[in-house]
Order: C-alpha cells, then structure tokens, then sequence
C-alpha cells in the first residue's frame, strides 16, 4: 500500500520557540495523514510539540556534482567566522 | 449463546463498582491485545505504528483500571493477575472488543465504534463522585481523542473509497453493529454506579454516541445498519468464542512459567 503513496519530509519542532528541524520522511496518501504518520512514527518519545510535512518532490535540491563550484570557494575565507573578535567581559550571552 | 443459561463469573464476589471497573478495563485490554495482532502485518509501516500505538494506550489504560479494580476486590489481586490469571467467564469486557480483526477495513470499524464508545464513557467519567476514576478518565480521554480521530479517518477514506473499499467497511459495518447495543443497555451494574453518581447513565451517552457515529457514516457514505435486540453479553462475562483465543495468545508465557518476570 505505501508504495502507491508519496513521499513526504517531516520536520518536527521539539519546544515552543525553537526551530522545526528535519526528522525523516515516511509514506502518505495525502498531508493530512502524513501529519498523523508522523504523530506516530516521530513523536513517540516526546520528541515535539508541533509537526510539518512536505512533499519529498517539491524540495528543490542542489546538485552534488555542483559542489565544488558552490562549496569550495567558502573554504579559503576564513575570516568569515566571527572568531576574530575578543569579546567584552561584560558581554553575557552570545 | 444462550446468556441466561449460563452461570456469570465464579469467583470472588465482587462489588458493582469493581465490576465496573472491570469492565472498562477488560475492554480496553482485549482491545488492545487484539490491535497489538496487527504488529508486524499492517498494510504500511506507519499504520504499523500507528495501531501499535493505540494498543499500547489502550494497554495503559487498563493497566490503571484493572490495578484499581483489584484493590476494590480486595483479594490481593494486582493488574498483572487480573489480566493474565483470570478466565474467560472472568472477563467482563464489551463483546465487540474481542470480536476478530479481519482485514484491515474491519479492525477500524470495531476502532471506531468503540472510541466514539469510550469517548462518551470517558466524558461522562470527567464529572464522576469516584475522584481516582475521574483522573484516569481524564488522562485517558486525550489518547482516546486521536484514536477516534485515527478511526474515524480511516473509515472516511475506506467508506469513500474504492468500491472494495466501500464494500468491506460496509459488510464489516453490518456484521458488527450487532455488538453494539450491548454498549448501551444499561444492567443493575450500570444503575447502581449512575445512581451513586460515579458514572454516566448508558441511556444519556447513547444520543451522542450515536450522533457522532452518524456523522462519520455520513461523511463515508456508509449506511447505519438497523437496530438489533441486545443479544450479547460480555459485560456479564459470557463471551463469543473469540476471547478464549484472545486471552491463550495473551496469558500464554504466565500460564506456562507461572510468575515469570521480564
């Protein structure tokens, strides 16, 4: 029977003021029961408190192939990263 | 089955309120014990899941009805000898729990007409004069919300489906709705607790049960089958064949190494 459904991502956002972070996919006829799906598969222990789901198929993908061209040029800039900075004493949470 | 010809539970005499008791407790736990049949079989890893789920909640329920009930008996009796050293006659669960899975059509069927079931038991409960009952209710009302939502889903996409689709939720419709009745028909049980104000009357939950069924059968396009005379009797403890079978899959490891422990 699951093979005849689509393939949809689920993201699970695990305490109110945090991100919805990816979790996995599972098999549904459509998104209202890929939403129970999920209930079920991803949060048996607790795991969340709010759920999306998203057709596998409408995730636009980059390419691996590309990633020399996308990736690699980052690599060299190391300034990039905020580590350069000292940080004031009085500076609590950052 | 002829009810009135049979004796009713041997055994220690048990008052109303533990009888009760008994009786949503075995219910969900040959529910539960029947869903759990469906681990490892369902049509789709998630519906696997899922119906394992709904076994395991319905097993948690039981857990705290049967444990209660043993200390009303007051014979030392805890949740794991009632459910795993007592008989069928013992059991006091509604019939339709117990009545077979069939195929997947059907084992949502007898999930939603007992849901809607337990839904309106477990509302009534909510207001009950029995305060330790009423907690349980209330815990066991959430779960019992997403398994009506559950059911009832899945008896829309049936009933609304394909034409098989259609004809087996259907057929399995017909042949259960016979058990029930028993649901409603309030006994002397049933009386002494609604007028000791511990549970609902039968008569007040039946309305609204059967207002909330309605509108799902109405949303399949499935048709409610006619009323049927109560005719069947587990809540006095005589079953259908099934339970026997139920309860030699379920008791089988402590019937076999008596006291053996995980």
């Amino acid at each position: 029977m699951s093979n005849d459904w689509p393939l949809y991502e689920v993201f699970i956002r695990s305490r109110s003021g945090l991100e919805h972070k990816h979790v996995g996919s599972l098999h549904a006829a459509d998104a209202a029961m890929a939403v129970e799906h999920a209930r079920d598969v991803y949060t048996r222990r607790q795991e969340g408190v709010s759920i999306w789901v998203m057709r596998s198929s409408d995730i636009v993908a980059s390419d691996p192939t590309d990633a020399d061209a996308l990736f690699e040029p980052a690599r060299d800039k190391v300034y990039r990263h905020p580590t350069f900075y000292a940080i004031p004493d009085e500076v609590k949470n950052l | 089955m002829s009810a009135a010809s049979r004796s009713i539970t041997p055994g220690p005499v048990q008052s109303a309120h533990c009888r009760y008791l008994l009786r949503l407790g075995d219910t969900s736990l040959v529910l539960g014990q029947r869903l759990a049949e469906w681990v490892g079989h369902s049509p789709a890893l998630e519906e696997d899941l899922g119906l394992a789920n709904l076994s395991l909640d319905l097993i948690g329920q039981a857990r705290l009805l049967l444990s209660y009930a043993g200390e009303l008996e007051g014979q030392g009796r805890d949740e794991d000898a009632l459910a795993f050293l007592r008989d069928a006659p013992a059991f006091l669960n509604m019939t339709l729990a117990e009545q077979p899975n069939g195929d997947f059509g059907r084992t949502i069927v007898r999930q939603c007409l007992l849901d809607a079931w337990q839904l309106e038991v477990y509302a009534g409960l909510a207001d009950s004069s029995d305060r330790r009952l009423a907690s349980i209710a209330a815990k066991a009302i959430k779960e019992t919300r997403y398994h009506f939502r559950f059911s009832s889903g899945w008896l829309v996409r049936l009933g609304d489906g394909t034409e098989e689709s259609h004809r087996r939720v259907q057929e399995a419709l017909n042949e259960l709705w016979r058990f029930t009745t028993e649901l409603f028909a309030a006994d002397e049980v049933d009386d002494a607790l609604a007028a000791a104000g511990v549970a609902p009357g039968l008569a007040e939950l039946q309305p609204r049960w059967s207002a909330r069924i309605d509108e799902v059968l109405q949303e399949a396009t499935l048709v409610r089958p006619a009323p049927v005379p109560y005719q069947w009797h587990g809540k006095r403890g005589v079953h259908t064949e099934y339970l026997g079978h139920v309860l030699a899959e379920m008791q089988h490891l402590q019937r076999t190494y008596p006291g053996a422990q995980w």
